[in-house]
């Protein structure tokens, strides 16, 4: 019986040691749910730290204004908290997606805007005019605060044919009496 | 005798063919204005390769394919192009798309047409040709040709012609056959050419019996077989007429090539033959114009025509109209710009009159009858995935296989209740498909930020050690060198600067004791040098800890 229960014991020392696992799992599973704009509007550097930090309990789950309620919702089922919305509003849907649009003649070419972006969306050398790739940019706003001539603005992305989203059907009832 | 098969469900539209098929294909009139949008495939738009005021031939390429999964698009005319830009399109979302203008000169002067021996020429070859001459899938999904016959590794044992056309008014395909039939199974030959199949099927509906007729009389003696199925809405799905003709199923999620049968148009066939025997790449197509029209008629017009150019060949639409459907009644989608142009997917063109199609009664609550499900094609429960996408439970609708819905309208004909089920079946794909694109929207954002902060790390890393390396080889000079006259001269200089500032601060603070000056030695232009001297020291002074780091 003693052997057994060191041969036992050495087999789940050795499974602790070699399946280990590598940081919270937890952190992954909120993290891929998260809009990655990087933007820091829930107080966080990023969305990684948020991840870590909801993962921790250690902030609330509507802390994201990108993703807005439908990611609250989603992170509530994630963690088996009651869902709270975004800003308290029950209605917060996220905002239509913008993207960020440098005035060409008002730049001056300072590189300000190109340290912030998280997400190397814009392009650009110094004393030469900078532009935005409305692709990769996910809207975070950071560039905005950084301008010096505040030449960055924010417009929302036009609807195009593959972009195009079907409405909700309403239709008709029959009256009834 | 081939055994036919029955797929599941399928309803019975009267069919309205008749009114467009009495009269033979007329040929349109060349327009004034030709209006090319570089969208008429799935896949990657083609990238304009001409410039405005440009002089194109008829058939000279305008718009190139980039992309493999991408298809070319042609000058239907000769003429000058006048603009490129954004214009109306028949598409159900009526949003614009870039399209090319050409204003037409009248000469359809044609470019040098070279045909091609496909018989000779290297397979890749025949299919390159294919892709620069715009040849799609004509039977409604306008999916590049090319890319459907380059099956891979995968033995194509069926070659299926769909001829069926089931959907209620369209006679576009069967006037097609009627009168084109040796050039349809010339453009067969190509594609068996091309893949090899063991048996090749031309499935034709049975209310069509002069195309069959027509058809079977091109096909002699070259083993192709014509098989006529009967009347029974949607044999025209490419699932559904595999079903019938083969009895083998293509399993959720995947494609026909994995069960060994490749399914094609034949109006797709008859523009093989075009470009790869005679040079000319898909620049026009045989188009319904019916419902409430004067004179309904099939039209061979150039790609681009405006569509409301066709509504005035056609007779002009009744007074009575109240919009125009591009497509059947079945599967179509309404157009409310008679500006937008003929486009490759264009098969049919119908007016809309309260008469013709009453409008459907109001809606009453789902009651549960599974109709839609004994109706449904693809053997779907319509009334759950109803449920599901009325309820926005995504997940779940996707879970129930919505995206094997083909959209094909079966079960809103047959609903006792009226509910416009396909609408709902479409606004859950649409939202499916832009979560998706969201999620990779997402994640390219990760890589990018995960990246930034990956290159600033080294950046970081790498300025230090140049300035350690800086540093260190400085020291190293000093000390080979201690008695150097240009360093000399410079640490004193330094030292000189130092001084005169420190005498010059001394002076200020002794001579203007209450007014609190900001620092004298910025603003003035004799100290600027000073503030350039003092930069090596500092320098200096955050080495030295640079280098003590990794010792």
């Amino acid at each position: 019986m003693i052997l057994l229960a060191v041969i036992l014991g050495a087999v789940l020392g050795y499974a602790s040691i070699k399946f280990r696992v590598e940081g919270n799992p937890l952190v992954e599973k909120v993290e891929a749910i998260l809009p990655q704009t990087q933007c820091g509007q829930c107080g966080f550097a990023g969305c990684r730290p948020y991840a870590e930090a909801v993962a921790a309990g250690e902030a609330e789950i509507n802390q994201c204004v990108p993703g807005g309620n439908n990611v609250a919702k989603h992170l509530a089922e994630l963690l088996g908290v009651e869902f709270k919305p975004v800003g308290g509003e029950e209605d917060f849907d996220h905002k239509p997606k913008m993207v960020a649009f440098i005035d060409e003649n008002t730049c001056i070419g300072c590189t300000a805007c190109i340290k912030v972006c998280p997400v190397d969306a814009i392009v650009g050398a110094t004393k030469l005019m900078h532009t935005i790739l409305a692709d990769p940019c996910t809207g975070c706003e950071l560039c905005i605060p950084a301008c010096p001539v505040d030449c960055i603005t924010m417009i929302p992305v036009k609807e195009n044919v593959t972009t195009w989203k079907r409405q909700f059907p309403i239709f008709e009832l029959k009256k009834v009496a | 005798m081939r055994t036919l098969h029955k797929f599941h469900g399928g309803v019975h539209p009267p069919d309205h063919k008749t009114e467009s098929s009495r009269l033979p294909i007329a040929a349109a009139p060349l327009p004034q204005r030709l209006i090319v949008p570089l969208r008429q495939h799935i896949g990657t738009p083609a990238t304009p390769i001409v410039k405005v005021g440009d002089h194109v031939l008829k058939g000279q390429m305008i718009g190139a394919a980039d992309d493999f999964i991408s298809a070319a698009v042609h000058a239907p005319t000769s003429g000058i192009i006048s603009a490129i830009e954004i214009h109306a399109v028949p598409h159900p979302s009526s949003l614009p798309d870039l399209c090319i203008t050409i204003v037409s000169d009248g000469d359809e002067r044609w470019i040098e047409r070279q045909p091609l021996d496909y018989r000779t020429a290297d397979p890749d070859a025949v299919r390159a040709r294919l892709r620069d001459a715009g040849i799609v899938g004509l039977g409604g999904a306008v999916f590049p040709t090319h890319v459907k016959l380059s099956p891979g590794q995968q033995k194509i044992k069926t070659l299926i012609l769909n001829g069926a056309e089931c959907e209620p008014w369209i006679t576009s395909d069967d006037l097609l056959m009627r009168e084109r039939a040796a050039e349809i199974v010339a453009g067969i030959k190509i594609m068996a050419h091309l893949i090899q199949p063991e048996e090749v099927l031309i499935g034709i509906e049975d209310n069509k019996p002069e195309a069959i007729a027509a058809m079977q009389a091109a096909c002699q003696s070259t083993g192709f077989e014509v098989v006529t199925v009967p009347v029974l809405y949607p044999s025209g799905g490419e699932k559904q007429l595999i079903k019938m003709l083969t009895g083998k199923e293509v399993p959720s999620g995947q494609r026909t090539v994995n069960i060994g049968v490749l399914c094609s148009n034949t109006g797709t066939a008859y523009t093989m033959h075009r470009a790869v025997d005679h040079g000319e790449p898909v620049i026009s197509r045989i188009v319904t114009v019916t419902g409430n029209v004067t004179k309904p008629q099939n039209f061979e017009a150039l790609l681009g025509t405006p569509l409301g150019e066709l509504v005035q060949l056609a007779g002009g639409a009744r007074p009575d109209t109240s919009h125009y459907l591009i497509g059947g009644p079945m599967m179509g989608f309404g157009l409310n710009n008679l500006d937008a142009p003929l486009t490759k997917a264009t098969n049919c063109l119908i007016a809309v009159s309260p008469a013709l199609f009453p409008p459907k009664p109001a809606a009453m609550p789902c009651i549960r009858c599974t109709q839609c499900a004994q109706a449904c094609p693809c053997n779907l429960q319509p009334q759950e995935l109803f449920w599901f996408s009325q309820s926005k439970n995504f997940d779940k609708a996707r879970a129930y296989n919505l995206f094997d819905c083909i959209e094909c309208g079966c079960c809103d004909y047959v609903c006792p209740s009226h509910i416009p089920l396909v609408s709902f079946f479409r606004f859950a794909k649409s939202e499916i498909a832009t979560q998706d694109r969201e999620i990779m929207a997402a994640e390219q954002a990760k890589q990018r930020f995960e990246f930034k902060q990956m290159r600033e790390k080294r950046e970081r890393a790498e300025k230090a050690a140049r300035m350690a390396e800086k540093t260190a080889a400085a020291r190293a000079a000093a000390a080979a060198n201690p008695d150097d006259p240009v360093a000399a001269a410079k640490k004193a200089a330094i030292q000189a600067a130092v001084e005169r500032a420190k005498a010059k601060k001394a002076e200020a603070v002794a001579a203007l004791s209450p007014s609190p000056q900001p620092s004298p030695t910025r603003g003035e232009g004799a100290n600027e040098k000073g503030a350039c001297f003092d930069l090596p020291p500092s320098e200096q002074s955050t080495a030295p800890e640079n280098n003590t780091e990794p010792s």
